[in-house]
């Protein structure tokens, strides 16, 4: 018997109704540990083969949950939401917070594997052992407040009268999609607990395609066992004394950064990032704590940090709003990128992208696209339908509502920032890449490169498995490793990034799955196993749009200019330091110098197999 | 100092419950040796997210569920006023959630007895982490000879749409 994790997948397949659990072994399990890992192993044994082919919101590809073996234990509740995504057409591993993943353990399974299309709109119920895909026609068309309120009330309703004897009965957990994902809309996002949201890479409109509104589980028993219990204990007691020690995130969550970016390090998004800088204070934590948060510490299963702030509108036309923080990547995307620089404005567009289903990074950053475009003169007010200006909180509202509802131009911006710069260029005749702040069809996180001073380095979206994920950088590390390591150590035992303590997770590793995991086996054989498949699902692409690593292992063309204002003024990264990092970057992975994980890489991490698919793509590109 | 633990009783803030559950997990680990939520003797609801709730026994003075157990498997802890659950006489017949006005006692999900709070012998797990993460939602304070305690006897869903009405505003009172 396994500690921490239960060798479990549930499968559910829509188009036949089918059911039933298949098994994960000890091998695979510490291999790829779960999570990210685990997903892209899934992927890669199932769509490898025909990757190219797979459209992703066609009835061929698979939507993954899975825990991690260490969710639930590790201070702060996560779960990963995985499959080929519409973004990229590449692999991304993305988190959600809340109760989700420790439910479904309770439950008895270490993931739910989504295959197939459902005829009419389902949403599926698991209960413990009970798994039934349901008729989701009264839900289907509501926003995400009114499908969680709705789906609360009526399995609780439901456990109630089906289990007097457990009292009153406590919420199941759920995961839905808004009318953004129902409409298929590339940004939109898998969503939970009203403001929660697994973004990057587009899973929402995976949901949307299968027509599965939502997955929703309870479960009775306990977490699995661990191996150490006693220690476990301690090790737990330990981590939450320190992490309660952090003032910043603790205290203003990452809900002080959208003042402090741009001040202190001159790396936010700034009107579709013709600027990073800004000296806004009525855009700092003192205005929102004072204005809009009701409540300073809110958390996720386990978690002592509480980074998250509820925040509500109780004045005023935006009277009634309700959403987290903003943390600080919305304060960003749904505020200073669109030039809005009023809490209020963040709050509004935040709730708003909450209730729609969309991601509040990628539609920030279509939206800021678009309104660069108007400024430019290249989309117009008869394109739109209105005017677009910066800061006009209410025309960035009603496009938001243009693009989940696919109506007129928001039909085209549904694709996000890269398609809808491809379909709008070839309506416009013109090349508008250089307005498209974007790697690999993913919008790039709100870190900016240019000023050097903040974490994500020259490098940090360019060799990214995720794209423009701010998540998973690839970065070299302090001891010259491809930073994107340490995030796939994060994403695949899923725990949350704020409370990621390294010598911890080693530690939970131990007490909880009795895995004796290194450094040394994480950085030199898990995850650079894993990124090599990552890379090579990326690499394979299709069908609709393909990476080639010459041209697309880059930085948007945006930064590339140089910095126009603040005391950084100037600064930019130079193509020919990229070009040569990349290099470094490539080496230290293992990969060529075309940034193809090599044979005697693939020879050294047991995974020869996917030399064939590497084949593949060297044709395609006309590479040796 | 060696003093005879005193009669306690567990406040309760929800509006500074975090909604962390690290009481959930401490009280299952403690009574459960696991991790398990749906087992804990405090149980946070999340009706409305944002407005979470821990639900525990308050140990009302004229104790309606011990009244109630046809099998007297329900006594009073003289030291600390908490309800103890006799697992051997319990046969989870639910009499003890039908009688307590708060829904508060639940049977086991595995087991078929009760299971309600034993305030820890006097030093509740629950309240030691949640001090200890400076929520103080849960605090361990004296218990007083007065009726007070028994109106935290309270549904959750009761509770909740209190709690909606005053921090989330009218619109919220009809959400659950």
């Amino acid at each position: 018997m396994p500690y921490g994790w239960w060798g479990r997948l549930l499968e559910v397949d829509l188009s036949t109704k089918n059911v039933k659990i298949t098994k994960i072994d000890k091998g695979t399990m510490r291999r790829y540990i779960g999570g990210r890992g685990l997903g892209v192993k899934i992927l890669w044994d199932r769509l490898g083969q025909k990757w190219e082919e797979v459209d992703p919101l066609g009835p061929d590809n698979i939507l993954l949950i899975l825990t991690g073996p260490l969710t639930g234990y590790y201070p702060g509740g996560r779960v990963c939401v995985t499959g080929k995504s519409p973004q990229s057409n590449g692999v991304v591993g993305s988190t959600v917070g809340g109760e989700f993943g420790v439910e479904l353990k309770c439950a008895g399974y270490d993931g739910v594997v989504v295959s197939g299309v459902a005829e009419k709109p389902v949403y599926l119920w698991i209960e413990d052992e009970e798994v039934e895909v349901r008729d989701a026609s009264h839900i289907w068309g509501k926003d995400s407040k009114e499908t969680l309120r709705v789906l609360t009330k009526e399995l609780r309703s439901e456990m109630s009268k089906e289990h007097p004897l457990h009292g009153v009965c406590k919420e199941p957990s759920i995961l839905y999609v808004g009318p953004a994902g129902e409409n298929k809309v590339r940004v939109a996002a898998v969503t939970a607990k009203l403001t929660h949201a697994a973004g990057y890479g587009g899973y929402g409109a995976v949901m949307g395609s299968k027509m599965l509104k939502a997955i929703a589980v309870k479960g009775t028993g306990p977490l699995p066992e661990v191996a150490e219990p006693e220690v476990f204990k301690k090790a737990l007691d330990d981590i939450c004394k320190s992490l309660a020690q952090s003032f910043t995130m603790r205290y203003w969550g990452t809900g002080s950064a959208g003042y402090t970016v741009g001040v202190d390090t001159s790396s936010e998004p700034i009107r579709n990032w013709q600027e990073e800088w800004h000296d806004e204070t009525r855009y700092g934590s003192s205005s929102f704590e004072s204005k809009v948060w009701i409540k300073r510490f809110w958390g996720d299963f386990g978690c002592p940090t509480t980074c998250l702030k509820l925040a509500m509108i109780k004045y005023g036309k935006f009277k009634g709003t309700l959403t987290d923080n903003p943390d600080y990547e919305l304060q960003a995307y749904l505020g200073t990128n669109l030039g809005v620089f009023e809490p209020e404005g963040s709050v509004y567009l935040s709730a708003k992208a909450d209730d729609l289903g969309l991601c509040g990074i990628q539609i920030g950053n279509v939206l800021g696209f678009a309104a660069e475009l108007y400024q430019r003169g290249i989309l117009t007010k008869e394109d739109l339908g209105f005017e677009l200006k910066w800061g006009d909180v209410e025309a960035f509202a009603r496009l938001q509502e243009m693009v989940a509802y696919r109506i007129g131009i928001g039909d085209v911006l549904a694709e996000g920032t890269y398609r809808a710069a491809l379909k709008i260029g070839k309506m416009k005749n013109t090349n508008l890449m250089p307005y498209a702040v974007q790697v690999k069809g993913i919008g790039v996180g709100a870190h900016g490169i240019r000023s050097g001073l903040d974490y994500t380095k020259p490098t940090a979206y360019v060799c990214n498995l995720q794209g423009g994920d701010h998540t998973s950088v690839s970065n070299l590390d302090e001891k010259n490793r491809p930073g994107e390591w340490e995030a796939i150590l994060i994403d695949s035992a899923v725990v949350c990034w704020f409370n990621f303590r390294e010598d911890y997770v080693y530690r939970f590793f131990k007490v909880v799955t009795g895995w004796s995991v290194s450094e040394a086996e994480v950085y030199n054989e898990i995850a650079p196993r894993i990124a090599a498949i990552q890379r090579t699902l990326l690499l394979l692409g299709g069908p609709d749009v393909y990476w080639d690593p010459r041209a697309d292992d880059d930085n948007p063309l945006r930064f590339y200019e140089p910095l126009p204002s603040g005391p950084k003024k100037g600064m930019t990264v130079k193509k020919e330091d990229v070009d040569k990092l990349k290099q470094i970057y490539y080496e230290a992975a293992g990969w060529n110098e075309y940034g193809l994980p090599k044979g005697e890489t693939l020879e050294k991490l047991g995974i020869n197999e996917v030399g064939k698919a590497l084949e593949k793509v060297k044709r395609r590109l006309q590479i040796p | 100092m060696n003093e005879e633990k005193a009669k306690i009783w567990i406040f309760r803030d929800y509006e500074r419950c975090s909604g962390c559950r690290r009481c959930e997990i401490a009280c299952s680990l403690k009574h459960e040796g696991r991790i398990w939520p749906e087992a804990s003797r405090v149980r946070v609801f999340m009706l409305i997210p944002g407005l979470e709730i821990p639900h525990l026994c308050t140990q009302c003075p004229d104790y309606p569920c011990i009244s109630a157990c046809p099998f007297k498997a329900l006594t009073v802890d003289e030291k600390t006023s908490a309800v103890l659950v006799d697992v051997d006489k319990c046969t989870g017949c639910g009499k003890c959630i039908d009688a307590c006005p708060g829904k508060v006692p639940f049977i086991h999900p595995k087991m078929r007895y009760a299971v309600i709070c034993d305030l820890c012998g006097g030093e509740p797990e629950c309240v030691r982490v949640c001090m200890e993460a400076g929520y103080n939602a849960l605090l361990k304070v004296p218990r007083f000879a007065t009726q007070a305690y028994k109106v935290y006897a309270r549904k959750p869903e009761d509770i909740v749409r209190d709690l909606a009405l005053k921090v989330y505003g009218e619109e919220w009172g009809e959400w659950i």
